[in-house]
Order: C-alpha cells, then structure tokens, then sequence
C-alpha cells in the first residue's frame, strides 16, 4: 500500500512519529538481545571469558564453554528433549482439538456457549491454571479420601490413586493437558473464524457431487483452511518453546519434567553465562517461525 | 411419519451432542472445582472432596454421631453432659475446640494419669486422628446447641485470609474475633491489613499498578508509529517494519538479564516504571503491527479529504485516526491487559519486592497440599478481573487475537 501523495510531509517529519516507538525496541528487545549473546560466551559471573568457567581435565568448549553445558549436559538433553515433546504432543493435539470443537459446534444451537466454555481458560494465567491442575492431579497420602478428581475417580472403581506429577512418562503428558486446556480455545477460535468464512457453495457443491461430510472436512475445508491452521501452528510452536509458567508451579521442572525455559530461569543467577546461553538456543529455535512470519507478511504486502 | 423422524434426527444428532458436552464438562470441572473449594472450610477440604458438597444428606443423618457414639457416648452420655466437670453440652467447652487439631491436642493429654480414651483408643497416625475428630466436632457443636459445626458451612473467609495473607492454622476472621495473640501479633484486625505484603490484597493493587500502564503506554507509542507506518512515505519503511515483524517473536527471556542490570545501574530495580517500559518495549512489535494494518485498511478517501482541507497529518492524525482506530485501540488493549495481568516471569525478575497476583499465589503453594482452602481462594481472586473483562469484552479479545499472529 502507498502512502497518498497528496500530503507533504517532508523527510524527518515520518521519523519523529516513528522514533518513539522505534527507541523503546530499540533499548527493550534489540539491545538486550546483543547483549545476551554476548553475556553467553562470557563465564558464570559474566566478568571473564567463558572458558574461565572450565575445569582441567574435563570437556571444555572454549568461549563456547557455555554451549557445551547448554547442548550436552543430561539436565539440557532432557529440557530439549521434553521440549521437542511438548511440539509435537502439545501443538497438534490443541489444533485438533480447536477443529474437533469448530467444527462440532457449529452443529449445534448452543455454539457460543460451547464457544465461551473452550475459551475461558485463556483469560486466566499458566499460574492460577497451574493451581486449578495441580488440584485436579492432587495426591493424598495421609489415609484421608482422595480430593483430586482424578485419583478420587480411581479409587472410587477400586484402582490404586497415582502420583500424576512425580511419574516420570505419565507427569509430561499430565502438564501437556493443561497446556492443551488453556490454548485449545485460542486454536479454536482462529480456526472457526476461518471455517465461517469458506464460501458455501464450495461445499455445498462438494456434497452435491456426492462427497460425505468426512471428506467435505478433509477434502475441501481442511486444504482452504491450510494458511490458517499455518498461523496457529506457527503461535503454538512460539507459545510451546517457551513454555514457563505451567512446569514451574506445577513439578518444579522435577521428576524428569525439566523444560528449556525453565532450565534458563533457574541459573539466570547462579550461572549468568549458561542461562544466557540457553536463552540464545531459545532464540535460534525461533528464527524459522521468524522467516516464516515475515515471509508470510511479504506475501500478504505483495497481494494488497 | 413426522415423530419417527424426529427421533431419528435426535440420534443422529446424539453423538454430536454427547462429545460436545463432554467436551464442555471437561473444560469447566477443574475451574469449577477450585471455585467450590474456594468457600469450604480448611476441615472439609482436607477431609473430602469438593463434590461432596452436592450430595444430599439425608435428614436423619446427624453429622459425627457415629463416631461420637464409638468413642465419647460411654462416658460423656447420649447427651453430653454426663460428667459435670466435661459439658459438652456447654457452647463455652465446645468453643474451645473449634479445630480437630485442637481437640486432638487435648485428648492426647491423660486424665489421672491414665489415657483420656480407652476403649476404643484413637488411631496412632495424627491424619487419621483427626479424620475422626472432625465429625466429632461437628456433632458436640449439634449437642451444644450450636446447630452443624462450621466446616461444612460455604463462607468467604478463606477470601478474607488470602487477602490479608493469613497463614495460620485457624482462620482470620475468627482470630480476630477470638483475639489469638499470634494473630494479634501479625494483624492489626482492621482495613490495613488488607495492605500486608504477603497478601493477596496488596499483590492486587500492585498488578493493577502494573497493568494499567503497560497496557497503556505501548498503544500510545504504537499508535504514532502505526499511522506513520500507514500513511507515510519515507525510504526505508517496508525494511523496518518487516523487522518487526520478526521482531514479535524474540522471547523476551533474552531481555532479562541485561535489562535487569541496566535498571540497578540507573536505580530502577524493582520499580513500577521499570516494568512499565519493559513490558511496553515487548508489547510494541505486536501493537505497531496490528495498529498498522487497521489503519492502513482504511478507506484512502478519508484520509485524502482532510489533507485536500489542509490538515496536516497531526490533525489528520487526532482528528482521523484514533477515533476510526477505536475498535482495534480496544481490542488491543484488552490482549495487553490481560497478558500483563497473568503474566508472571516479569514481574518475578523485576518487582522482587513488590509481588503481583501470580507471584503471590507461587508464595503461597505448600508442596504438602495443607492449604488448598487459602490457595483456590487466591486463585480466584486472581481470576475475578480477567472474567470480568472476558465475558464483557469477549468480542474484542478474540478480534484481538485474530488479527496478528504471534506476540513474544
């Protein structure tokens, strides 16, 4: 889109609204950010290079002392690898569950209820629906009932109550239920607005041709929806890798639940150097839904 | 025939029905549960669960009879008040147990040298000791006059002492009432203690203190360079704002540790304008984005004509502008306020000593599970803002959604 001609502006007037705004990122996000890259090749206390850091005779990386710690140490391997767990559970299971839910409510008279139902938790925090789980996962051992629903549930048909939180293989999923509890209403949302908006006829002339409600969805909306469900992937990947608040007021990170942004918050001061490092991993791990969002974003400009 | 396929229709339908009911009723217990915990005592949360509050007693059922008659009916008679010198028909007795714990305390101590309970004795284990004691309680408070015990009564005092910060073993209100000196110690039993730190009544304040602003100050600053964005031809502008573009997506744990040095450099550690500016540097990217877009998708003409009546693009900009720019101000606003207003890791590095809603409630988790009354409490009183501008405003949040794509 071309600004209108018509008004002259001169050459620094443009700036003077721009400034502002671009000043604050400038101090607040890109600052920083070169400064955390630097602060990562730098040692625990940041005062000295971060081969300062390494002790004889065990691996060292040199000023990428840090980086080893961030890439190889077993507490990172398991963040990372709980992380990469987190994508691929967390971020398909809250896209198909938003469409499972779009799609079904549309069927029926109650769809803003069911709507406003599924969306709620995100107006809440990771840390009060962190409360609201830990509570649902909740184990007694004293001999009183079970107050969690979940091992009430149990022992109500004769099992044995579980320690949802501290078993290690049940207690990721158990965190990744909340996380699909809070975003499937931002995942459904997005995409019933886009389902809303396929012309009818399309499918209208899909059914006619003697398609079935099954391959209407999977043939005809699912594809024209595709550009949407990109843009919810792209939001979850960011939300998943970043995931904080729900593992820290939830295990703590322990019981082998240890996630990357976790790792980093926990050293960000007993070891600057390593946290630093692990928020640089964190950075690298968002670049391509950085390319693709400004790719996205060029393609949009080129249409208009 | 028309009723046959009716019926037809509605099992055709059933399946639907059912899984979106399920669905819904997934998504609404644990919140509703939390909710129902919220008003019940600390007794009845530890010792049942929270649906139990919607199972009809039946009305002969008298509550800690059984137990009272397993244990206290030999001595103490069907009335209570068998020994003269131990009425527990007496409300002034009973008031001094109001708590298991309590009762607990005292039966353990031996009468003339011999155990106070004899035949049966109380289980060993404390927990479930005082499993027992509770209804025990329950039904001295029915002897005495006093009608069913208070545990299982909803009231709002665990609201009260997530407010005020109580952690005690009773209650504040009570306390107060009673004047416990280790309360007395800790409360002045009036409307400052609403403002002691540890409380949830302070940690209000102070997130509105830090929501407001940061949910303000980015609008403003984006507000401009939007317009600029829009409406403005300089060399350079499609570079820059694809930059932002990537920008939004920088998480802003990169941020932390230099901003926070920075700020104890310049005294502004722990400080609201710290977190004000901070949050609206990350907001930015995001605001400028959405701000742009809907400026830019204005009608041209409108813009056209005032330039054409001489307005330059100040006027243009007050005058045009922010008023058609309304609906994405609003929605954008409300996204800012609530992310702020939940959000936690900011406001833990950078108000250490100012806690907000989220950071209290971390402060008050006990890992053992003792204090789920004063901790769904908190939580709720965390939720009542973001409900409130959720189901009032829930048209704008999602438009605010749809329109950007990722905020960092």
């Amino acid at each position: 889109m071309a600004a209108p001609k018509i008004m002259k502006q001169g050459r620094v007037v443009p700036w003077l609204y721009v400034l502002p705004a671009l000043a604050v990122i400038l101090i607040f996000v890109v600052y920083p950010t070169l400064n955390t890259t630097y602060l990562s090749f730098r040692n625990r206390s940041g005062d000295q290079p971060a081969s300062a850091d390494c002790i004889a005779g065990s691996p060292c990386w040199g000023v990428f002392e840090n980086y080893r710690y961030a890439i190889t140490h077993p507490d990172m391997v398991q963040a990372l690898r709980n992380n990469a767990l987190w994508l691929l559970l967390m971020v398909p299971a809250t896209v198909a569950i938003g469409l499972f839910i779009s799609v079904l409510a549309d069927r029926v008279r109650y769809e803003s209820l069911v709507k406003s139902i599924i969306f709620m938790p995100m107006a809440i925090s990771f840390i009060g629906a962190g409360v609201i789980w830990r509570f649902m996962y909740y184990i007694e051992t004293g001999g009183n009932p079970q107050i969690g629903v979940f091992n009430a549930l149990l022992t109500s048909v004769g099992f044995k109550p579980v320690p949802w939180l501290s078993t290690a293989g049940i207690n990721n999923l158990a965190l990744m239920l909340v996380g699909v509890w809070l975003w499937a209403g931002f995942s459904m949302s997005i995409l019933s607005a886009a389902l809303k908006g396929l012309p009818i006829e399309v499918l209208e002339a899909a059914r006619v041709d003697g398609a079935s409600e099954w391959q209407v969805f999977w043939r005809v909306m699912l594809p024209m929806i595709m550009p949407t469900v990109t843009v919810v992937v792209t939001t979850m990947v960011i939300i998943v890798l970043k995931i904080f608040d729900i593992v820290f007021v939830m295990t703590g990170g322990n019981f082998g639940t240890e996630v990357i942004a976790n790792r980093m918050f926990k050293l960000i001061v007993t070891n600057t150097g390593r946290s630093m490092a692990i928020a640089v991993i964190l950075l690298l791990l968002t670049i391509p839904i950085m390319i693709i969002n400004v790719r996205r974003f060029r393609e949009q400009e080129a249409t208009r | 025939m028309r009723p046959f396929a009716r019926l037809n229709r509605f099992f055709n339908r059933l399946p639907v029905n059912l899984a979106i009911v399920f669905m819904c009723v997934f998504w609404i217990v644990p919140t509703f549960g939390v909710f129902v915990t919220s008003f019940r005592s600390r007794e009845a949360v530890r010792t049942t669960g929270w649906w139990t509050v919607f199972i009809p007693k039946s009305k002969t059922y008298v509550e800690g009879q059984q137990e009272y008659e397993t244990y206290c009916l030999s001595c103490h008679g069907a009335a209570g008040n068998a020994i003269p010198n131990a009425d527990l028909s007496d409300p002034n007795l009973v008031a001094q147990y109001p708590r298991s714990n309590r009762l607990l305390v005292a039966l353990r101590q031996d009468i003339n040298g011999k155990p106070h309970l004899q035949n049966p004795t109380l289980p060993q284990d404390a927990n479930q000791a005082l499993q027992v004691l509770a209804p025990i309680i329950s039904y001295m408070n029915t002897l005495s006059g006093g009608g069913q015990s208070d545990i299982n009564k909803l009231s709002l005092r665990n609201y009260a002492d997530a407010l005020v910060g109580y952690k005690g073993t009773g209650d504040y209100l009570t306390d107060c009432q009673q004047g416990v000196p280790s309360t007395l110690a800790k409360f002045k039993c009036n409307a400052s203690d609403l403002l002691n730190p540890e409380g949830m009544g302070r940690a209000f304040l102070n997130t509105v203190a830090v929501a407001v602003p940061s949910s303000i100050l980015p609008i403003l600053f984006a507000a401009f360079a939007a317009y600029a964005f829009a409406w403005m031809d300089f060399p350079g502008r499609h570079w820059v704002f694809a930059i932002l573009v990537g920008l939004q997506v920088v998480p802003l744990q990169m941020a932390l540790v230099p901003i926070a040095r920075l700020y104890s450099s310049i005294g502004l550690q722990s400080s609201f304008l710290g977190i004000w500016l901070f949050h609206t540097g990350f907001g930015l990217p995001y605001a400028i984005y959405l701000m742009r877009n809907f400026l830019g998708g204005l009608p041209r003409e409108v813009f056209e004509s005032v330039y054409i009546d001489g307005a330059n693009h100040w006027t243009a900009f007050w005058k045009m502008a922010i008023p058609l720019s309304v609906p994405a101000i609003a929605s954008l606003g409300i996204y800012q306020f609530l992310w702020i207003w939940n959000d936690f890791l900011v406001a833990k590095i950078f108000l250490s000593d100012k806690p907000v809603l989220t950071v209290q409630i971390t402060n008050l988790i006990d890992p053992r599970g003792g204090n789920w009354h004063l901790l769904t409490g908190a939580a709720f009183l965390s939720f009542i803002v973001p409900m409130l501008v959720f189901f009032a405003l829930q048209r704008y949040f999602v438009r605010g959604l749809l329109a950007g794509s990722v905020k960092g």
